[in-house]
């Protein structure tokens, strides 16, 4: 394989992990505050959606962002009124929330719309479009780091940048404030949280709440920048590979990085099977490589391969004592 | 003492959420610009008005039956298995190999041979989320959604493969005239007048039947169901009581994964008569709403699969007839869990205010 290619496929990957990676951190965040979330998935399709109707309808990207933020928050509020205030079932919680997601943005889409549960195709302002990074066109000629600078790290939009911004932010504020210390607590003990005189329930609509504005972006990115609009059950199981991933990393910001640029990188040489025939002189079934993520986390969880522990009080509604 | 009386723990609960469940679906209805009434009308006499329409309406309720006393049985053993949708896609595979490879001389045997297959391959897909559940503590909800994945690409592995037809689509031949299961039209056939004509309901239906006495049998007529409720109830009591998790567990998940695997014998022996793509069309998450309104209880799994089936039939006919897509079913589904699964305690709590005051104002 040339370095030319290298470049497209990691470029590729780039994007593709982009979505995965919102979503991860998203997940991150609701179940370290023990609250498991499998409704990933339906709050990136609703995100999708409604971002992607409002660019249409406005011509502006960002109200389309906004609306999706909001269209997630919604689903976000549903799941913490099921989980923290009716100490129900997280994972039905997750399950209803993912197919009123899968089947709402159909039915308000062929309502809106009429195109066949589609949104109309986006253009100009009302997508997110590629952003050059200052001295990309100078350094284009530079031997070796100008290819890597123009074609890798310079001309993604802006989404994908502040994904890769909030990795850091994310281990900051799990691991160096305040909040992140007490939101750990109450997914692995709530109890002594609420002995501290900290409001557990609180502290879990907050992880909830942030849970869903990282989904919405990632919906939001599905829809006005990866693809220019929505169709039916866009989201593609992403949900479930960024949950995936989320197991992978152990439940940890950096890991869940890597895990995300892993997956991606999967997706994107499932995309290009030629490349793969060249570089291993075999095919490789794309299915295969669709179907890796999971094989991957299942192997992780069977503790094969190092042992993955949840946050302790995962799942569980926390009733305080009478 | 209880709270409340049984009857409004096992009826009124769920009546009130789907209420509310159907009050929100035509709500949805009202904001796309329809009205609620007809459409329900239209789904009456679309799923219900004719032989034809009961036809649908049982196909669906068949495949919804297996799924829903597939995820009910696990729910006794409190494990949720979301994997019944791959579960089903296996056992269709086990069904076409059985039926493909094997010279059945009459459909009585091919049946029986088939309903074995789709248990078997259900069941061994199900063994594996099974016993890492069992042995090495893996989540089972995340196992089996990653399992229903796998399944999709081994089914897509297959019919692109070893068992697709001649021809562009991935699909199996059609199986031999010997396998094919007497439909509802050919068993209820009175010279001149013909019942349920060109509708897919099939015997499998009467299987499906048998299937929930079985498993009330099992649950609360044997040793072994006594074990798995009592697992379910409380694991440290049932360890003390000297039941080992290990095997409730495995045996919870193969009976679920052999009833969501025997799915397969409607679906694809029955109806298709040869193995497609996306063969279960979902039937194994509906099993979840199925298994949640009828509180895990055969004969109320029985009614919520009537429920689904007519709404599913019922849906098909509003998307022929008027602009609402079909996919208004699923918000109902979503809509249903939502409020009998996770929402439960909404409706309950309340109530068992209301039944604590009614009870002091008595004494």
């Amino acid at each position: 394989m040339d370095f030319a290619t290298l470049l497209q496929m990691l470029d590729a990957t780039l994007r593709l992990a982009t979505p995965l990676l919102l979503a991860c951190l998203a997940g991150l965040y609701s179940e370290r505050a023990g609250i498991f979330d499998i409704g990933l998935e339906g709050k990136m399709l609703a995100a999708a959606f409604l971002s992607a109707a409002i660019a249409a309808v406005t011509g502006n990207v960002w109200l389309g962002l906004l609306a999706g933020i909001g269209a997630s928050m919604v689903l976000s509020v549903v799941h913490g009124l099921a989980s923290i205030t009716f100490r129900g079932n997280q994972l039905i919680s997750g399950v209803a929330i993912n197919f009123l997601a899968a089947g709402l943005t159909v039915v308000i889409a062929q309502s809106w719309f009429a195109q066949g549960g589609r949104t109309p195709q986006l253009t100009g302002d009302a997508r997110f479009n590629p952003i050059e990074l200052p001295f990309a066109d100078a350094l284009q000629n530079v031997p070796v780091i100008g290819p890597i600078y123009y074609e890798l790290i310079s001309g993604h939009t802006i989404l994908v940048y502040v994904a890769l911004l909030m990795v850091p932010l994310t281990w900051w504020i799990l691991f160096r404030t305040r909040f992140g210390l007490r939101l750990r607590a109450v997914g692995e003990n709530p109890a002594a949280v609420d002995t501290a005189g900290v409001s557990v329930i609180w502290l879990r609509f907050a992880a909830v709440g942030i849970c869903g504005v990282l989904c919405g972006i990632a919906g939001a990115y599905l829809a006005t920048a990866l693809q220019a609009g929505f169709v039916k059950d866009m989201s593609a199981g992403r949900g479930f590979i960024a949950l995936a991933a989320l197991i992978f990393a152990k439940w940890r910001p950096w890991y869940a990085l890597y895990a995300c640029l892993l997956f991606g990188f999967l997706q994107a040489m499932s995309l290009r099977p030629d490349v793969i025939e060249r570089v291993l002189s075999f095919q490789v079934n794309g299915q295969f490589l669709d179907v890796l993520p999971y094989i991957l986390t299942v192997v992780i969880l069977a503790g094969f391969v190092g042992k993955a522990i949840p946050p302790r009080a995962g799942g569980e509604p926390y009733v305080k004592e009478r | 003492m209880d709270i409340m009386p049984k009857w409004a723990d096992v009826i009124l609960i769920p009546l009130i959420s789907i209420l509310l469940a159907a009050i929100l679906s035509a709500l949805v209805i009202l904001a796309i610009g329809e009205n609620p009434w007809a459409a329900l009308k239209l789904m009456v006499d679309g799923a219900l008005g004719s032989t034809y329409g009961w036809g649908y309406t049982l196909y669906y309720a068949t495949n919804f039956i297996f799924t829903g006393l597939a995820v009910s049985i696990a729910f006794h053993a409190r494990l949720f298995n979301i994997g019944g949708e791959g579960q089903a896609l296996i056992g269709g595979l086990g069904v076409a190999i059985i039926c493909l490879f094997i010279p059945w001389p009459h459909w009585t045997l091919a049946l029986l041979g088939a309903a074995i297959g789709a248990a078997i391959f259900g069941a061994a897909w199900a063994a594996i989320p099974a016993f890492l559940q069992a042995k090495r503590g893996s989540h089972i909800v995340i196992t089996t959604i990653m399992f229903n994945f796998i399944a999709a690409a081994v089914l897509n592995y297959f019919l692109i493969g070893a068992l697709k037809a001649p021809g562009m689509e991935p699909a199996t031949p059609k199986f031999p005239e010997a396998t094919h299961l007497p439909s509802f039209q050919d068993m209820f056939n009175f010279g001149d007048t013909t019942f349920f004509r060109g509708a897919p309901a099939n015997i499998t239906f009467f299987v499906a039947l048998a299937a929930c006495v079985a498993l009330w049998a099992l649950i609360w007529k044997t040793r072994l169901g006594y074990e798995i409720r009592s697992f379910g109830y409380s694991e440290s009591a049932a360890k003390y009581a000297g039941i080992s998790p290990t095997k409730i567990i495995m045996v919870a998940m193969l009976i679920s994964g052999a009833l969501a695997g025997m799915m397969a014998i409607n679906n694809v022996q029955g109806e298709a008569e040869r193995l497609v793509l996306n063969a279960v069309e979902g039937a194994g998450f509906i099993g979840i709403a199925v298994a949640l309104m009828g509180r895990s209880h055969p004969f109320g799994v029985l009614l919520a699969a009537l429920l689904f089936g007519f709404l599913y039939q019922g849906g098909a006919e509003l998307a022929l007839w008027t602009s609402i897509p079909r996919e208004l079913i699923i918000v109902i589904q979503a809509l249903v869990i939502l409020f009998t699964g996770a929402l439960d305690n909404m409706v309950r709590m309340p109530l068992e205010r209301l039944f604590l005051s009614l009870r002091r104002a008595k004494t």
